[in-house]
């Protein structure tokens, strides 16, 4: 939650900068963004890589529940979509592109920004958080009316880091593993998913 | 990302809890650049809240879908042990 409130402060303090004309807007012309979304994606891979033990875990989940990363992928996709239908002034695909930032915020909205656009970067940044947020909150909710699965497919991408607790709370301990294997696989589908919506 | 993938495996044994580091450092930094980009930008700033209400519609349209079919599964598995 800490790290989460440093992130959103980076970007509300270069609002304020951006919106007062501090730092001149020639700062935003070079590629800095580019090359520093490569090393993001670069370190990101690292870090998944280097992890076999995390991989070797997931062989104990029951094969069924295995499927429930691509329903949560599909889930979104579609529900995205028909939001998309409804709103005037925004394309279906746009919408399918910031639903399936699935909840990993600072990727989706910095992958969105640079290829869509500030706009629509935006808009990926303040849902992909709510959804976070909403996750968090309304677990239990989720436990109660739609089963002990739904609290870790609405927590999308996160279930592997911030909304892991809350999971075990509700779901119960013995979904960690399962939690972990739906954050990853999700986490990993985030920049080829969005990458995909960006290009349609 | 992909190559960086190949690049941990191959240095799983080294501590590369560095790497998680500047993973945040560089969110910080493209964060701090796409508020920039956002707070320079008039047309943005003046649609704010009509962007915030699109962005909380996703989310909502985002969630039901996934917990429909989470729930479905849900129904499936017990039913299968149940057997």
């Amino acid at each position: 939650m800490r790290s989460s409130l440093i992130i959103v402060s980076f970007f509300i303090l270069g609002s304020l900068l951006g919106y007062f004309g501090v730092v001149p807007t020639s700062f935003l012309e070079g590629d800095i963004s580019f090359y520093a979304l490569g090393a993001l994606m670069f370190c990101v891979g690292i870090s998944l890589g280097s992890d076999p033990e995390t991989l070797k875990s997931f062989k104990k989940i029951n094969p069924r529940l295995l499927l429930l990363p691509l329903l949560t992928v599909v889930g979104t996709l579609v529900g995205a979509a028909i939001v998309g239908m409804l709103l005037p002034g925004r394309s279906v695909v746009d919408s399918m592109a910031v639903g399936s930032g699935l909840g990993y915020y600072s990727l989706s909205s910095i992958f969105i920004t640079e290829f869509k656009g500030a706009e629509l970067g935006t808009i990926a940044l303040l849902s992909n958080i709510s959804r976070e947020l909403l996750a968090l909150l309304l677990a239990p909710l989720f436990v109660k009316y739609f089963g002990k699965l739904a609290p870790i497919s609405a927590g999308g991408a996160t279930t592997m880091d911030t909304t892991l607790p809350i999971i075990m709370k509700f779901s119960g301990k013995e979904y960690m593993v399962l939690s972990v294997f739906h954050g990853f696989v999700t986490d990993l589908s985030v920049p080829f998913l969005v990458t995909l919506f960006c290009s349609i | 990302m992909l190559l960086g993938i190949g690049v941990g495996y191959l240095f799983r044994k080294r501590n590369l809890s560095f790497i998680s580091k500047v993973i945040t450092v560089l969110i910080w930094i493209l964060l701090f650049v796409l508020g920039l980009e956002v707070g320079s930008n008039p047309q943005i700033v003046s649609n704010l809240g009509k962007l915030g209400v699109d962005a909380i519609l996703i989310t909502v349209g985002a969630l039901l879908g996934s917990i429909t079919l989470a729930a479905l599964l849900w129904k499936f598995v017990n039913k299968t042990k149940a057997q």
